[in-house]
């Protein structure tokens, strides 16, 4: 098993017909994920990659039997596509865009929540269940399935990860990324939740970054929910204060958020944490 | 992006929060002027930056001379490494008690919270911390928004005199109106002065504005612009993300945990990272020469470390970025490349002809990087 994506997804690309959104779709098709629809308002009736186009989201999900969505909708699009995905009752809505203005996803995640969808993001790149489907714009090739889960608040420095585990033979049940803007859809206790009870997931890896108190309150969740071995790594020691470092999310304010206070917290969880990226291989071996 | 004190006051004064009498002033000559106005006044820098009063940063003035001589010592100064351009000249309040109000993100809960406080003028987390109870953090929905209850709540925290309970209600509202007006996810008055004369007033304000709405939001954008340093404006039109830091090895990576990791871990093998920059997804030839250009011109810089783990970025891309960067900026420098992901054998193929020292994994080059940093002979 793996964790919210597998063979039977039936995925829809939101603003298919975009650079991203076509690039990426031939991309998960050639991974094997079903793509099963695409939807750019205005362009129904064409196809991307030999997947129909639709006007909606309702109509793309009633006639192809849809489950999940992906969204590479621009910025100022991409809170509709948020509200139309769950609107039309996709149960998994995955959200690559970056730069959704913060006071727009307070009420789009909240919406999306009561509608009983799960987000990822916005601002990640996916996840993917290695060797059953891709739903993301990850490099696929660095990928190997296996037992170990992996969830991130950060796109590159996730797939630096994956890499380093592959190479030493350490495959995925699952990669998450949650995003890493201030208001994300599913924080890492929703995430690490799923892997605690994924049969398959022997050993998780958890990728943190400063700013904002996830990876505190992941380490109380470890503590007492959490059985199988966790390995973390927590970026941004060297970032200064009241300074957004890229992701919206990455910034330390009021003394809260430090690396140092995400990395203490994770310890007296007992989770290892790694000096550095390539590390975390060599500490899920001894877990 | 962080507003200037006076820019947060005009802002919340529209919406009909108080602020002290006051103009701001770019000379110590029409400093006076404005101090001849209003009497007795505070003359305070106007940098974006907390602990401006323990910093020097805020001065009294009994009279338009002194006022003049304040705004000469501050004017030009730097306060916490920010230059101080402006001063901000206001009436002195006469104080009987101070105050905390804010409206904030609360990300954990993924909702705002009216936060107050019985005591102003202080480090509100700190106060969390030691005395929580003297603290109300009352969560907002963001479907239902601020009510009067929510009101009624934070004034009784605040240990409010029951006459001052409707310009306290129309304080907060005007507050909240501001933070989502101006797509903020802070708005602060701290403290919040309760004057002799029984009235409230913002003594002092901070507005942080969301980047990602700054689109929507052309003024206070425009502010934002305002002092840029050249490089700034640079990297902002580019798309990149770089911020200047005090080490000598230039970064430059996409993705920004990325970033912070390749930061990280110059400093793990003993040295530092000059900056932060972040290319992002998907960058372009032109973007990285960019990034180069800003990187190289930095005096500090001792060598460069480039981090690239092509996704939705291309190795290619980026080595062509880097090859017209080595002809066009003739780097002084030792640059390392480490290129992984799409298209890395056809970026590794660019670079292999370029003057570019190449490595496979980030430790690697990393190590590489601050060894070349070092001058020849230098201990390790």
């Amino acid at each position: 098993m793996s964790i919210l994506v597998d063979r039977d997804t039936r995925l829809l690309v939101q603003g298919i017909t975009g650079r991203e959104g076509a690039f990426h779709t031939a991309q998960m098709l050639a991974y094997g994920t079903r793509v099963v629809a695409g939807c750019t308002p205005g362009k129904g009736g064409q196809t991307v990659a030999g997947v129909p186009v639709y006007d909606t989201v309702a109509q793309a999900a009633r006639e192809t039997g849809a489950n999940a969505s992906i969204i590479y909708v621009p910025a100022r699009q991409a809170l509709d596509a948020l509200y139309e995905a769950a609107d039309a009752g996709l149960g998994l809505i995955v959200c690559i865009t970056e730069g959704i203005p913060v006071l727009d996803m307070l009420q789009a995640a909240r919406y999306v929540a009561a509608k009983g969808a799960r987000l990822l993001g916005p601002n990640g790149p996916g996840l993917i269940s290695p060797g059953r489907a891709k739903v993301g714009i990850m490099p696929a090739h660095i990928h190997l399935p296996g037992p170990v889960g992996v969830v991130s608040r950060s796109g590159t420095l996730t797939y630096e990860v994956v890499w380093a585990l592959t190479q030493r033979g350490l495959g995925q049940s699952t990669c998450v990324g949650i995003g890493g803007d201030p208001i994300v859809g599913s924080s890492f206790v929703d995430i690490l939740a799923l892997f605690e009870r994924d049969a398959e997931t022997r050993a998780i890896v958890l990728i943190g970054e400063i700013g904002g108190t996830d990876e505190e309150q992941a380490a109380a969740f470890i503590r007492s929910e959490v059985h199988k071995p966790v390995v973390a790594f927590v970026a941004g020691q060297s970032a200064p204060p009241d300074q957004r470092m890229g992701h919206a999310g990455a910034i330390i304010s009021g003394g809260q958020g430090t690396a140092q206070s995400k990395i203490e917290a994770l310890q007296q969880a007992g989770v290892r944490v790694a000096a550095h990226p390539e590390q975390i291989p060599e500490l899920v071996l001894k877990s | 992006m962080r507003l200037l004190e006076y820019q947060a006051k005009e802002l919340l004064a529209q919406r009909g929060v108080p602020a002290p009498s006051g103009q701001v002033a770019a000379t110590p000559e029409a400093a006076r002027e404005v101090a001849a106005r209003l009497g007795r006044v505070v003359v305070k820098a106007q940098v974006s930056v907390g602990g401006r009063g323990k910093a020097g940063g805020i001065k009294l003035a009994e009279t338009p001379a002194e006022a003049e001589a304040a705004a000469r010592a501050l004017l030009g100064s730097t306060l916490k490494g920010l230059p101080v351009r402006q001063v901000l000249v206001e009436q002195a309040l006469e104080i009987a008690r101070e105050l905390y109000l804010s409206v904030a993100l609360d990300r954990a809960q993924r909702c705002l919270v009216l936060i107050s406080c019985a005591e102003g003028g202080v480090d509100i987390e700190e106060v969390g911390r030691l005395r929580p109870a003297s603290l109300a953090r009352i969560p907002l929905d963001p479907f239902v928004g601020l009510r009067g209850h929510h009101i009624r709540q934070a004034a009784h925290a605040a240990h409010l005199p029951a006459e001052l309970g409707a310009a306290f209600a129309g304080l907060a509202e005007g507050l909240y109106r501001c933070l989502h007006e101006c797509d903020a996810t802070l708005a602060e008055i701290n403290p919040l002065a309760l004057t002799v004369d029984g009235r409230l007033v913002a003594a002092d304000a901070k507005i942080v504005v969301d980047d990602n709405a700054l689109y929507r939001q052309p003024e206070l954008a425009a502010w934002g612009q305002e002092g840029e340093e050249p490089y700034q404006a640079l990297a902002r039109e580019q798309g990149l993300s770089y911020i200047k830091l005090t080490g000598e090895i230039g970064c430059m990576v996409n993705g920004a945990g990325l970033a912070m990791a390749t930061m990280d871990i110059t400093r793990l093998y003993g040295s530092a990272p000059a900056n932060f920059a972040d290319i992002g997804g998907g960058a372009r030839a032109e973007r990285v020469l960019a990034a180069l250009r800003i990187i190289l011109a930095d005096p500090q810089v001792r060598a460069v470390l480039i981090n690239i783990f092509g996704g939705i970025t291309r190795c290619d891309e980026v080595a062509e970025g880097i090859v017209a960067a080595l002809r066009e900026l003739r780097p002084r420098v030792p640059i390392v490349a480490r290129l992984v992901g799409t298209n890395q054998e056809e970026g590794q193929r660019i670079l292999g002809q370029a003057q570019v020292l190449t490595a496979h994994s980030l430790s690697e080059a990393a190590r590489l990087a601050v060894s070349l940093a070092r001058p020849a002979g230098g201990q390790p």
